[in-house]
């Protein structure tokens, strides 16, 4: 299986890798998949106050390649966008980016549950409600 | 000598023929092209004693006759043909036979097909270091029991298995014993008599011979085994197993049995050194394991897991420059890290993280050192990236942690 060079350059220089300081109130994080599925992606984002926007987002992931580079592009995209722009952030976007194959679509889906999880935490700790969302098929 | 990449270390899939092996055949495509059945021309002739002396050679290896030495497609038809054609040539003696859940897929489906014609399968486990118990399988014999199948060298983990005592519990018993030697023969001494074995499948292209050819060896005296044909046809190799021979690969199987008989301490030698190498480079990293038991193994293979580490995303940091294979596979991809693994206990984190090397005729020391560099820099890179290995470095119990399982 060939993979894209997109893809193999965020798997080689990844973006954004490392730890926010959950504690704090404009820190949100997402933890999803289990060690026994062979994924695990913690996301995270921390939102300016004052703007709403999203000033820096941070990964770690482990899992196969398409499972970091997803992760490391939508860290990419997270940052300047407002927490509702960053809503509307689809996995197939991630699909076509980095021209993943079918088998590794999830992959992108663990990506945008992460997101969405980072976003709801942010969300809760500053007294919203968390958002309902759909389950995407893994 | 200057390192040309990219290296190969998955000779447990496969071998690169040997160019030994080539040179012996090569005559068998053109000149002598004659089809080894045909009994009245110089063609036929020659093609028969091709495959005669090959299979001398082949009987050599294994000290078996040669009479006993029956040609397949490869070992995955002889594990086919030994365990269907016992069941089926024994049937009036009983339906039970006996295995392991760490045998490679062609004894555990042909197995599961068994079990859907009615016959009954004992899957035995294996303890943490992938051996058998031989006082389970002494237990699990009943009145019914025709076989046990028990391989020799594991593929993942190249755990060796007691064969010697497996067979004498077989004997006691009168059972028959079949053993899939694929990842075995060619690497350590299998010698038939001496480990007691009655039927035993092998493979030319595990041991730099051809894809597409191998043999099922089955004993003619003490006991007298025969197994029930599985392919109808011509009625070659003794009625057990029809279809015109493959004289080139068999001419190029019997080379590579006769090159690896010459060179097999040497190359054992050779190769158990060049793994420990490998093995005690790798250990110098923090959190790495050896799976399976390290004494009782094939020299050539080795088997570790990186924790905290995916073996897929591990794989793609040098999968450039080095072949080799993991034994994981992501579950939402809907595949199983691999049973071998499991079979042994391991947890999933283990076996998502565990890489398989098999070294090589044509490994050289230089390959060896570079490998350790480069998997050493993915396993450090990865880690410093896996929200495992903080929660671990931070003292996280990851069991304590709630997963969103899919
Ligand atoms: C233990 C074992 N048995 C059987 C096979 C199948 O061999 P072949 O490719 O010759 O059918 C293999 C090779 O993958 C093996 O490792
Ligand atoms: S995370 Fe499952 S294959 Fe990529």
């Amino acid at each position: 299986m060939a993979y894209s060079e997109k893809l193999i350059d965020h798997y080689t220089h990844p973006k954004n890798v490392g730890t926010l300081d959950k504690s704090k109130n404009n820190v949100g994080t997402g933890l999803v998949g289990a060690p026994e599925c062979g994924d695990v992606m913690r996301l995270q984002i921390e939102v300016d106050e004052a703007t709403g926007v999203i000033s820096d987002a941070k990964f770690k992931t482990f899992g196969c390649g398409s499972a970091i580079a997803s992760s490391s592009l939508a860290t990419e995209w997270l940052k300047g966008k407002t927490v509702d722009q960053a809503l509307t952030i689809d996995n197939m976007d991630i699909v076509e980016e980095l021209n993943l194959p079918p088998v590794k679509i999830h992959c992108s889906v663990l990506a945008e549950d992460a997101i969405k999880a980072a976003i709801n935490d942010y969300r809760v700790k500053n007294g919203m409600p968390a958002l309902e969302l759909e389950e995407k098929k893994h | 000598m200057e390192l040309k990449l990219p290296i190969y270390l998955d000779n447990n899939a496969t071998t690169p023929c040997d160019p030994r092996v080539v040179d012996a055949m090569l005559p068998y495509f053109t000149e002598k092209f004659g089809n080894a059945a045909s009994r009245n021309h110089s063609f036929g002739w020659t093609a028969e004693e091709a495959v005669d002396y090959a299979r001398e050679q082949v009987a050599k290896l294994i000290g078996a006759d040669p009479k006993e030495i029956i040609f397949t497609s490869g070992a995955t038809e002889a594990d086919n043909l030994a365990i269907k054609g016992v069941f089926e040539m024994y049937a009036s003696r009983g339906n039970h036979i006996i295995t392991c859940t760490t045998e490679h897929k062609a004894v555990l489906d042909t197995c599961k097909h068994i079990e859907k014609l009615g016959g009954q399968v004992t899957y035995l486990p294996v303890a943490a270091d992938g051996l058998i118990d031989l006082n389970e399988l002494e237990k699990a014999i009943t009145d019914k029991t025709i076989l046990i199948a028990i391989m020799y060298g594991n593929n993942e983990i190249g755990v060796i298995q007691p064969i010697r005592e497996i067979s004498k519990i077989a004997r006691k018993h009168g059972v028959l014993f079949f053993t899939d030697g694929t990842q075995a023969v060619g690497k350590v001494p299998v010698d038939v008599n001496a480990d007691g074995i009655d039927l035993m499948a092998f493979s030319a292209h595990k041991m730099y011979g051809p894809k597409g050819v191998g043999a099922l060896y089955v004993r003619r005296k003490s006991p007298r085994v025969k197994v029930t044909a599985q392919m109808d046809g011509g009625g070659h190799e003794r009625g057990m197993r029809s279809g015109t021979m493959n004289v080139p690969g068999i001419v190029g199987f019997g080379k590579a049995c006769e090159i690896c008989m010459n060179e097999m301490e040497a190359e054992g030698q050779r190769l158990s050194k060049m793994r420990d190498r490998l093995e005690a480079g790798l250990m110098q990293l923090e959190e790495a394991y050896v799976n399976g038991n390290r004494e009782h193994r094939l020299p050539h293979v080795a088997n570790i897991s990186f924790k905290y580490v995916e073996g897929e995303g591990l794989m793609m940091g040098f999968n450039k420059n080095i072949a080799l294979s993991s034994g994981s596979a992501c579950t939402s991809a809907s595949l199983e890290p691999s049973y071998v693994l499991k079979a042994l206990g391991l947890g999933d984190d283990l076996a998502h993280s565990s890489l398989r090397f098999g070294l090589g005729r044509f490994t050289t020391d230089e390959q060896i050192d570079y490998t350790i560099k480069a998997i050493s820099e993915t396993v450090l890179k990865l880690r410093e990236m896996s929200p495992l290995w903080e929660m671990f470095k931070e003292g996280i119990d990851l069991n304590s942690i709630e997963w969103a399982h899919h």
